[in-house]
């Protein structure tokens, strides 16, 4: 392995992972083409509504390649990514509502005939945040809310906080496999229980909502609005991938592609496997909130059931039908199947009439998903990104002396012997 | 009458009346007097309506009293006349007359109106009834009547209760008659002494109608005095700014004796303020300068000095005037014996309120517990033995749950379906359980986080075809008559039979499981298997076929608790997912591999949840949310579980 | 918006103000966007608003349509999943062009729908009881304020049944949090202490009881009257009912009025051991009109002898056929004209009398109290007279200076006191 890997090292990292290359142009062509055919600025072939759903997909992919990198490669099965991505919203989220709410009272408040005093103006605020909640008060965790940069240092450190304690937690009592998936789906339904609680101060099961309108661009529209979204999560794409593609191309990635194979013989080498283990972790949690920042204000309303254990597995899934082991494979994943969802579950689909009964894809859609996850378990690990060996005609990856990059896939070594 | 007669003639077309109605039947005509109140039924109103009936002294008057509480009084839209009649189908009355209790006629119901009285109405008549049925010769009377007692006492009952004790014939009517006897010498006896004797009588009883009878004695109204005065009827002294006074309540207090001068809210300052601008002023500050609350007390301090505003307590002064004065609790309920003794006796019931209360929580603590370790136990086979994570499991649960609610629509016997749905869920699930070992799990056991997947995959799609089969409604599973109600202890410790039920059936299932595991070849070969599968097999033993065995039990079990679960909850094509999380959870607190563990972990995590809920029983959603926060870190500690397995047995 | 659309403007950039509401007059057939789950959660509830409407509709195109032309239903699944609320919304107004749409149960998934109904000027008809502390310009709520529902069942309570203290019960999302706030406000108004209120608040799909129903027994040890009142919602009920049953509890002893619960809920319990709890709803399916007989025929005929009606569908009822009036009214489906003749809009309701449309936005409705019985209907014992719709509630402070009138004074939130309109889009 080793001089494979020195004489590959001479390389620039573009020229040794083409993928990335690839990846990147076709995310900039796509780009560039959706912004020509949009309404905002371009000819009006896509609508808006299609210009956000776009944008959201490029967040969940986004959350995706986070997901592969902590599964695919670390093998830590986490069923809580979803939770940190709804963090991530919920922490933009708060400055959203707080600076669209603080105009609005500062207005109303202007006409007033004396000068609002602080207190009213907070009042004011947090009975129109709170008031649908039944409450007219501030809760402390609403405390930085005011500020744009102090909400978006939440959204990476209230993730990776959060990441950080539960994973040195667990880590560190050797919780791994099923039970650490176990432990991470407990720690998502925790948290979503704790969220539906009014009491919790980030409004009950409503949430945070109308966060489309950014604060002071009122007269800005959507049209325009959404592609701004759409081109920071692009970018945010683009970034996080290379950022994936660096960790998992260098030594850091080859310890952790170990940890996953056979843990034990990597802490006996002498590796600081929980170290390397909470690193993954706590990172992928943070690029998950970003994606989650960027995902609601497209999305306009978050609330506690986005971050329930479902989406977590869901996520999963995603990375499983991409094929995961590779970082385009979760990109692929997660665009197919939520594209694919949207449009069954949006009723474009043709009914099928089988002359006593008709197959009505609203139905039946979810029925299919969770078949064809059975059968991309069974029959097909390496997912849609298998296909793409097959049009390269490349070989599964030959364990002994490869280099073990994002471009080579990297499956348990029993997977791909079969 | 004759007129009536015709009109009856006219629009009836059914029947012809057999006797015409005694318009002027003096019962008749005091309920015409009265018509106005009884029609229009409202619980307000109708005092009068009653009374008079009540006091009339006529017989007739328990007849009508009686038909209207139970909605059999009609009242014929035409001629306003009171009938009483009984349906004798969808459209058609036979109506009686009240003077003599004839059949008047059998009518449409078109022309008449049936009276309505709402429960209140009808408890108000039930007590006024009381006066006639508490010597009724019909026990079921005689015991309405005092149920009517019991929801609506009014002190002429007393006199009327004591007259009836001695020719009641019947020991548990008179037992309660006595019972009653005594609640209500509490309440309205003649003398303190009376009073004081009856309240000594019911030492340490748990009844809720005991506490509901003290209670009321201990009400206090809360005064403010310079000094405490010597009365005997003073309560508890309180102290401004505690719990049980706040500081805002104490200064009102005074406010509104007169001892104090008045606050003001921010909002009141606010609009005085605005009152008094002049030219951008305010009492010669600026208004713009307003933008905060010192800026505005001192503009309003200006203005009071002025004289155009009354001046108003600053936080100093209400704490002197809050000082200086002394707040208490006054008894108003019952004079002070009456209190005291009241206090006494209230005091010795509380402790053994808390100590049954306790002992409730412990039972539904328990319920709980044995509804998770049902729910769990199938999970304990399939995933504590074999290592296979099923997140399926909750499908299998609805499948059970949904065979019973099938069986119930071809077999209406609620005690045959459900027997008939127990075998019947178990088959079922034991084919589910089989068909998706044979072609999903025996493909993965070495990849056990695919099968998380693809049994996630097998549970969605199974929700889903049970939303397209059975719809999203949720479905009635109903339990036998024998199981309804609850076995009652006194009035605070008391359990449904259905908890019982389940109870038992969580013991059978744990007998049942110890007995396949370790009586039978079945769980010789299960454990062999489980411990190394190769030298299982040398041995002769199947293990594809033992596999495949055991995961089927496991979902059978799986089935049987779904029928349990839907005839305690409900049935819904979610039902599983509630139940999921709990269950994996409840069986890794408790150790995987181990049966003990299992139980354990449900009764631990059943406890817990109730003990939470103990301590904030206004939001049963935080107790869930700090039982996973709980188990979550047990788990960190102890993360094999309370019950680890040692040696060879935890490396399988 | 088409291509086709944005090039008719472009060359008629002068008249952009006239055409284009124009342009949309004429187009056949009219399109009736309807944005109900019919997936996930809420598909128990909503699927039943998505045939009421497909079957409103074709009365309707029976009847000859409207304005010449005939109307077409536009059904679209949200899936109970909130923003795609939003996202549906959007694609019914921009990609369907729908001109208008009856649609969301839940507040939240109303609430997520909302900005983008004001953002687009869409027009949409919401027909479920809720919260109140809203009125949208762009939305019709022709369901039940908390003063057409709430308010007179606890004035039943009070006063009828002589109710002294209450379990405020309900399951913990914004509906039964609001309703409850403004009831303990109003509660406290007339006279009950602090402590004679209890507020319990489960989790969605809650079923475990016991505990709950025994601390409610136990509120009765003080001597005082205790009665219920229930905002659980959905399958919850299921199993509080049962556990009810199971404690004996009688109506008479412990009276539970809810304000969710439905035919439609019932019909997935035996009420043998309820009969005599009440409901408060503006609709029930026994009340006996022949326009409510006529109603549940054809909707038995249409979907199947063991369905039931219920409060929603007949909001619907109500909405899509003064949608109707106002539409032949104005000449036209424009949104802005539909509205302005939405106003003052009657229509018979289904339990006899007027429903109107009142400039905040909400009905004018009569209040009936049904009790349960045997066979899972209800039995009306009391029906008040047509009760206007209150957008925000006199109940709590903030709320009590607020009005909402969208004819004479253009505003959903303004603000009485200082006679200043707070804001014209929603809080969301």
């Amino acid at each position: 392995m080793s001089d494979v890997a020195i004489g590959q090292r001479r390389q620039p990292f573009a020229l040794r992972f083409p993928s990335v290359m690839i990846f990147l142009a076709i995310l900039a062509l796509f780009t560039v083409g959706v912004t020509i055919l949009s309404e905002g600025f371009g000819i009006g072939v896509i609508s808006t509504s299609f210009i956000k759903t776009l944008g959201k997909t490029l967040c969940l992919c986004l959350v995706a390649l986070a997901m592969d990198l902590v599964w695919g490669y670390c093998g830590i099965l986490s069923l809580g990514h979803m939770a940190f991505f709804g963090l991530g919203g919920y922490a933009i989220g708060m400055w959203l509502m707080y600076a669209r709410t603080e105009i609005i009272v500062l207005e109303s408040l202007a006409a007033a005939e004396l000068p609002p005093t602080p207190e009213e103006v907070s009042n004011g605020i947090a009975t129109q945040i709170f008031g649908v909640v039944g409450s007219s008060e501030f809760p402390p965790i609403w405390a930085f809310a005011h500020s744009l940069p102090l909400q978006f240092a939440a959204v990476v450190i209230v993730p990776g906080l959060l990441a950080l304690v539960f994973g040195w937690l667990a880590f560190r009592s050797r919780v791994t496999g099923v039970y650490l998936s176990i432990l991470t789906q407990a720690m998502t339904l925790a948290l979503s229980l704790h969220l539906f609680q009014n009491d919790s101060g980030l409004r009950g099961n409503n949430g945070l909502s109308g966060l489309q309108n950014l604060p002071g661009l009122d007269d800005v529209p959507q049209a325009t609005v959404s592609l701004w979204f759409f081109w920071a999560s692009a970018l945010a794409l683009g970034l996080g991938y290379v950022l994936c593609a660096w960790i998992v191309s260098g030594k850091f990635g080859s310890v952790i592609r170990a940890i996953r194979d056979d843990e034990a013989r990597v802490r006996f080498l002498g590796y600081p496997v929980e170290a390397f283990k909470l690193v993954i972790f706590t990172l992928t949690a943070v690029i998950a909130g970003i994606a989650g920042a960027l995902y609601y204000p497209q999305a306009g309303i978050i609330n506690p059931a986005e971050i329930a254990p479902i989406a977590s597995i869901y996520l999963a899934v995603w990375v499983a039908i991409g094929g995961r082991g590779r970082l385009y494979g979760a990109v692929i994943g997660a665009a197919f199947v939520s594209l694919v969802s949207t449009w069954f579950t949006g009723g474009q689909a043709p009914d099928i009439n089988l002359g006593f009964y008709t197959i009505s894809w609203v139905d039946w859609w979810t029925v299919l998903l969770g078949l064809s996850f059975v059968c991309v378990t069974l029959y097909a690990p390496k997912g849609i990104g298998g296909l793409i060996d097959l049009i390269t005609d490349r070989k599964s990856p030959n364990r002994h002396g490869a280099s073990l990059g994002p471009d080579q896939g990297s499956l348990r070594e029993q997977e791909a012997e079969k | 009458m004759l007129r009536f007669v015709a009109t009856f003639l006219a629009c009836l077309t059914l029947a012809l009346p057999i006797s015409a109605q005694q318009a002027d039947a003096p019962i008749q005509q005091l309920l015409q007097s009265q018509s106005d109140l009884i029609i229009e039924s409202s619980r307000r109103t109708i005092g009068p309506a009653i009374d008079a009936l009540a006091n009339s002294g006529m017989p007739e008057a328990q007849v009508v009293l009686d038909k209207w509480q139970t909605r059999e009084m009609w009242v014929n839209k035409e001629t306003g006349l009171f009938v009483y009649a009984e349906e004798v189908d969808r459209d058609t009355l036979r109506i009686f007359d009240f003077a003599d209790g004839s059949e008047i006629a059998e009518v449409p119901d078109d022309g008449f109106d049936q009276l309505k009285p709402n429960s209140g109405i009808r408890g108000l008549i039930g007590t006024a009834l009381v006066q006639f049925q508490l010597s009724d010769p019909n026990p079921d009377t005689r015991q309405r009547a005092l149920d009517a007692i019991e929801r609506g006492a009014e002190e002429s009952h007393l006199a009327a209760l004591r007259a009836s004790l001695p020719k009641e014939p019947d020991a548990l009517i008179l037992a309660r008659k006595q019972r009653l006897e005594r609640l209500l010498t509490i309440a309205y006896g003649a003398t303190d002494a009376e009073r004081i004797e009856a309240i000594q009588s019911f030492g340490g009883d748990l009844g809720v109608d005991v506490r509901a009878a003290l209670n009321p004695l201990l009400a206090v109204r809360v005064e403010a005095a310079e000094a405490l005065p010597a009365d005997a009827d003073i309560g508890r002294v309180l102290e401004p700014g505690s719990a049980a006074l706040s500081r805002d309540d104490a200064y009102a207090l005074l406010v509104a004796a007169n001892l104090a001068k008045p606050r003001i809210s921010v909002e009141e300052q606010r609009n005085a303020l605005i009152a008094n601008i002049a030219d951008g002023q305010v009492a010669g500050i600026q208004v713009a300068t307003l933008n905060s609350q010192e800026a505005r007390d001192m503009a309003y301090a200006a203005l009071a000095e002025q004289g155009t505003v009354t001046a108003v307590a600053t936080e100093a002064e209400v704490d002197q005037r809050l000082s200086n004065h002394v707040f208490f609790e006054r008894y108003v309920g019952a004079p002070p014996e009456v209190v005291f003794a009241a206090q006494a006796a209230l005091n010795a019931i509380e402790n053994k309120v808390a100590i049954n209360q306790m002992f409730d929580l412990s039972l539904d603590a328990l319920s709980l517990a044995s509804i998770y370790f049902l729910a769990a136990i199938g999970l304990a086979i399939t995933f504590g033995v074999m290592g296979v994570i099923n997140m399926a499991h909750g499908e299998f649960i609805m499948m059970g749950a949904y065979t019973g609610y099938v069986v119930q629509l071809f077999i209406p016997d609620y005690t045959l379906s459900i027997l008939v749905a127990i075998p019947l869920a178990f088959a079922v699930t034991f084919g589910a359980g089989v068909a998706m070992e044979r072609l999903v799990i025996r493909w993965l056991y070495h990849r056990p986080l695919e099968t998380l997947l693809a049994t996630f995959g097998i549970s969605i799609a199974l929700q889903q075809i049970a939303k397209n089969i059975f719809g999203t409604q949720a479905r009635p599973l109903t339990a036998p008559g024998w199981l309804d109600g609850s076995l009652v202890i006194n009035d605070i410790v008391s359990i449904s039979y259905i908890r019982i039920a389940i109870f038992v059936l969580a013991l059978l299932f744990l007998a049942l499981f110890l007995f396949v595991m370790n009586r039978t070849r079945l769980g010789l070969e299960v454990r062999a298997v489980t411990q190394n599968p190769r030298m299982a097999a040398s041995m002769g033993i199947n293990p594809d076929k033992i596999k495949m065995l055991t995961f089927g039990f496991g979902s059978g079990i799986a089935g049987i608790a779904g029928v349990a679960i839907g005839l305690y909850a409900k049935v819904t094509s979610e039902m599983g997912s509630d139940y999921i999380v709990q269950s994996f959870m409840t069986v890794v607190v408790g150790g995987v591999g181990n049966i003990w563990g299992t139980l354990l972990g449900a009764t631990m995590v059943g406890f817990l949840q109730k003990g939470i809920e103990w301590f904030n029983p206004s939001n049963t959603l935080a107790a869930q949310t700090y039982m996973i926060l709980f188990i979550i870190l047990f788990i960190q500690f102890r993360p094999k579980g309370i019950i680890a397995l040692k040696g060879r047995a935890a490396e399988a | 918006m088409s291509m086709k659309f944005l090039s008719t403007t472009a060359a008629a950039a002068l008249l952009v103000s006239t055409l284009p509401a124009f342009a949309q007059d004429v187009s056949c057939p009219i399109k009736v966007g309807v944005l109900h789950s019919l997936s996930g959660t809420m598909a128990i509830s909503e699927t039943t608003l998505k045939d009421t409407m497909e079957m409103l509709v074709d009365i309707q195109n029976e009847k000859g349509g409207l304005l010449g032309c005939q109307l077409e239903a536009v059904v679209v699944d949200p899936a109970s999943d909130w923003p795609l609320f939003a996202e549906k919304a959007r694609e019914l107004l921009t990609v369907q062009n729908v001109d208008v749409i009856f649609g969301s149960w839940t507040s939240v998934s109303r609430k997520s729908a909302l900005p983008v109904l004001e953002e687009l000027n869409g027009l949409m008809f919401y027909p479920v009881q809720y919260e109140g502390e809203e009125s949208s310009k762009n939305v019709f709520y022709t369901g039940a304020a908390p003063n057409q529902q709430a308010i007179p069942a606890t004035d039943y309570f009070l006063e009828e049944l002589g109710v002294e203290k209450f379990a405020l019960l309900g399951t913990d999302y914004v509906y039964p949090r609001t309703t409850n706030n403004i009831l303990e406000a109003y509660l406290k108004d007339k006279g009950i202490a602090e402590e004679d209120i209890f507020v319990n608040y489960t989790p969605f799909g809650h079923s475990d009881w016991s505990k709950i129903v025994a601390d409610v027994v136990a509120l009765g040890a003080d001597g005082k009257k205790v009665g219920v009142i229930s905002t659980i919602n959905g399958d919850a009920n299921i199993g509080f009912y049962k556990e009810l049953a199971a404690a004996g509890i009688s109506a008479d002893d412990i009276p539970v009025v809810a304000f969710s619960v439905g035919e439609e809920e019932l019909s997935g319990l035996d009420t043998t051991n309820l009969v005599g709890h009440l409901a408060a709803w503006n609709y029930f399916q026994s009340a006996d009109t022949p326009a409510n007989e006529e109603w549940v025929a054809a909707w038995k005929a249409r979907m199947g002898d063991d369905r039931v009606t219920n409060d929603p569908m007949e909001a619907h009822y109500i909405g899509f056929n003064m949608w109707v009036n106002a539409a032949t009214a104005a000449g036209t489906t424009d949104v802005d004209a539909v509205r302005n003749a939405m106003y003052g809009q009657e229509f018979p309701n289904l339990t006899g009398g007027t429903a109107v449309m009142l400039p905040n936005h909400h009905l004018t409705k009569p209040v009936l109290i049904g009790e349960i019985q045997a066979d899972g209907q209800f039995d009306i014992i009391s029906q008040t007279d047509p009760v206007p719709g209150d957008a925000w509630t006199d109940f709590l402070p903030e709320s009590a200076v607020l009005k909402s009138d969208w004819k004479d004074l253009g505003c959903g939130m303004y603000n009485t006191a200082t006679s200043t309109c707070v804001q014209i889009k929603s809080n969301y």
